[in-house]
């Protein structure tokens, strides 16, 4: 006969103890090390093993280059980044053009294919050009500053005559002495190394007026002031700017330039000497006879 | 005795390495619940810099990270008695567990109450050779205590010293360092059966874990239930189990005496079925909502349905009052608490200057107790829940889990135990290239 209340269903459940093996497995999934290995080494593993798979085909991997070329070359060619022209400042015409022909651009062009660094060492290597800063400004401008050399003297050497600012280098080739007269004229090999010591000379040499010609640079150690007239003035190695300034002294005491002098030699402090022209020394020898035939 | 100090080693050994790993699990084999609880430990000493205690009386030194209890099978007045079955219910408390702390556990610091544990008093003197004690002195004279015929199949679970005297100055806690002539010790031995030690050792390797220590639950939850002043000035723990209820008696922060009475709060629940005729499980759960050890007149009238399953509707719709099932329960935990008062008799609690008695675990939740016991036990009585600690969850804060938190405690700070002194190289009889390198480490 059916039992007329309910019943309690007879309890089933499993037993809540984990099997043994179950246990072991629940333990090795709470190492620290296991649980790494699963929540890091097996995804990285498996991105790994696709991504090599993936790339191992030549094609794929040419169709994933291309997109990316596209991809730069679409970002390159956008007009934000173009460069239309070319601006060089702090220049007149004649190296302006000169700097335009050193960088042989085609615009517009893209700022990105500018080496910047590359095309301000091209221009630094003009040897008018002391410094240069190259910028794209906004706007697409690629804009050089140009700081110029200044030259200061003429420098006539064996290859002819050349520019050359204070430091000693070499600013542009000169045709003639006429083409810059405001400069002055320096001479000698070596000459270029010594320009600021040659500037002082000409400036204490300035009384001189129109008769200096130039400076000559004497076996690359000492100064010729060399004047018209063929007369020079040896300078010492050491303090040579003092010693012309004593022959200046000397001129303006007892005109000693304006005698008929072929060399004021300077180069021992204590005895300066001091040549003759051959004339002069013909003419002295002959009044010192004649000077003698009378008091005979 | 090498022996005895060879396995508790490995077991210190053991939880060396585990607080090395920062983790270990504590576990409460009960007759009623299994209790696992694993503990992380951050590093941070009893005491910080300053000397002082830290938060939560210097117990922060670990967390609670998991914890989780499970019906216990196959344990008997706190002893195992169906291997199988409790190797099964350590495993799903310690799955609950671990899962819950995301982390796994290989070190297991276990507690069991049965196993009939005996103390003894024991105490040695030595002369010292200089006048300063040192750690060999202290060794030595520890190592000096004649142990007594503690009797075959048993084995040592704690061997503590609990006093050093130095000439006539008694008390001191550590005598290292300090002078005199002759330095005498009091040690507490406990013992217990060691078939007990040996089943519960064998289920948890059984489970692929270590065992990192192992203690009687009286102790563990006298640790977790007295407070400090209590544990200095002498009080007893009563903790009232599901198979057995545990005694131990703390004097000067040290146990002194420990018991185990075979009788518990399953007792309670079988007369219960037996007097009413009802399944354990409705008896337990007559127990836990209605129980109680004084009657009023209220509970005369308010009846309770008993319930049954024979699928006998007049058998299945019977009623009870309170009052029959309090005239149930009360004999049974007279009868408990007598055994009680006549084991603290036999140990000399009357002795102790301070004379508190803290009832604990799950058998002290039932309502009225600490009346009926302060008239069996005397006038301090009261009802002791564990120590918080940090990270406990709040269902496991309950008087029931005194002994999980104690030995949580236990295992954070162990007491200095017999084992943990070195053997004095004369106990040791042919190991000369030994006592060679210890000479050589004396004197260079």
């Amino acid at each position: 006969m059916r039992a007329l209340i309910r019943k309690k269903p007879v309890s089933n459940r499993p037993d809540p103890a984990p099997s043994r093996w179950a246990w072991r497995i629940q333990r090795m999934m709470l190492t620290p090390g296991i649980r790494l290995a699963l929540r890091a080494g097996v995804p990285f593993c498996i991105t790994l093993a696709f991504g090599t798979w993936y790339l191992a085909d030549d094609a794929r991997r040419g169709a994933i280059e291309l997109a990316v070329a596209e991809a730069r070359a679409s970002i390159e060619t956008r007009p934000e980044f173009m460069v239309n022209l070319m601006a060089v400042d702090g220049v007149k015409d004649e190296l302006a053009t000169y700097i335009r022909e050193a960088l042989p651009l085609d615009f517009p062009v893209s700022s990105f294919d500018l080496d910047l660094v590359a095309m301000r060492e091209t221009v630094s290597a003009i040897p008018a050009v002391k410094t240069a800063a190259v910028r794209i400004r906004p706007g697409g401008i690629l804009e050089i500053d140009v700081e110029q050399r200044k030259a200061v003297v003429l420098w006539r050497n064996d290859d002819g005559l050349a520019l050359v600012d204070e430091n000693g280098y070499y600013v542009a080739g000169a045709t003639s002495r006429h083409a810059r007269p405001d400069l002055p004229l320096i001479a000698g090999k070596g000459a270029d190394a010594h320009v600021g010591e040659a500037l002082d000379l000409i400036d204490a040499a300035r009384p001189l007026g129109k008769r200096l010609r130039g400076l000559v640079r004497m076996g690359e150690r000492r100064w010729d002031v060399v004047l018209d007239r063929d007369q020079r003035i040896l300078l010492p190695v050491e303090n040579p700017q003092r010693a012309l300034e004593r022959v200046i002294a000397l001129e303006s005491a007892q005109d000693i330039l304006s005698r008929d002098v072929a060399r004021v030699d300077m180069r021992l402090a204590h005895r300066p000497t001091v040549q003759m022209t051959e004339q002069a020394a013909e003419e002295r020898t002959a009044q010192q006879a004649a000077f003698r035939a009378r008091n005979k | 005795m090498n022996d005895l100090y060879n396995s508790q080693r490995t077991m210190r050994q053991m939880r060396k390495i585990a607080m090395q790993r920062g983790v270990v699990a504590i576990l409460d084999v009960g007759s009623s619940k299994i209790a696992a609880l694993v503990l992380r430990f951050d590093g941070s000493a009893r005491m910080d810099e300053e000397g002082e205690f830290g938060s939560l009386a210097g117990q922060s030194g670990f967390r609670v990270i998991g914890a989780a209890t499970t019906r216990s099978r196959g344990v008997q007045f706190g002893e195992i008695t169906a291997m199988a079955e409790t190797e099964r219910a350590i495993r799903t408390a310690l799955q609950a567990a671990q899962k819950m702390a995301g982390i796994r556990v290989d070190h297991v610091i276990a507690c069991f109450a049965g196993g009939d544990p005996r103390s003894y008093g024991l105490d040695a003197q030595l002369t010292l050779e200089d006048q300063v004690v040192s750690e060999d002195d202290v060794a030595r004279v520890l190592s000096a205590c004649d142990v007594p015929e503690y009797g075959e199949g048993r084995e040592v679970l704690h061997a503590q010293p609990v006093n050093f005297a130095l000439d006539h100055r008694s008390g001191l806690i550590d005598p290292r360092g300090q002078l005199g002539n002759e330095l005498s010790v009091d040690m507490h031995m406990l013992t217990v059966d060691a078939a007990a030690i040996q089943h519960l050792a064998y289920c948890i390797k059984r489970c692929d874990l270590e065992l990192a220590g192992i203690a009687s639950s009286s102790y563990a939850s006298g640790i977790a239930a007295l407070v400090e002043d209590e544990q200095e000035l002498g009080s007893a723990c009563i903790d009232l189990g599901g198979g057995a209820t545990g005694v131990s008696i703390f004097m000067k922060k040290h146990m002194i005496y420990a018991d185990s009475i075979r009788m518990g709060g399953d007792h309670i629940t079988s007369d219960i079925s037996l007097g009413l005729q009802v399944p354990m499980a409705n008896a337990e759960r007559i127990k836990t909502f209605y129980g109680g050890v004084h009657a009023t007149g209220m509970d005369d009238r308010e009846m309770i349905e008993i319930g049954g399953e024979t699928g006998d509707y007049e058998h299945d719709r019977r009623t009870a009052s309170v009052s029959e099932l309090i005239g149930i329960m009360r004999p049974r935990v007279e009868e408990i608490l007598e055994e009680v008062r006549a084991r603290l008799d036999a140990a000399g609690f009357d002795h102790l200057p301070s004379q508190q008695i803290v009832l604990t675990g799950g058998g002290s939740q039932i309502p009225g107790l600490d009346g009926l016991a302060s008239k069996i036990l005397g006038q301090q009585v009261r009802l002791g829940r564990p120590l918080r600690v940090h990270g406990l969850p709040q269902a496991a804060t309950g008087p029931m889990f005194s002994s999980a938190v104690g030995l949580a405690l236990f295992a954070a700070h162990p007491q200095d135990e017999w084992w943990d002194f070195d053997i004095p190289a004369d106990r040791y009889p042919n190991r000369s290239l030994k006592r060679a390198v210890k000479w050589f480490k004396d004197n260079w």
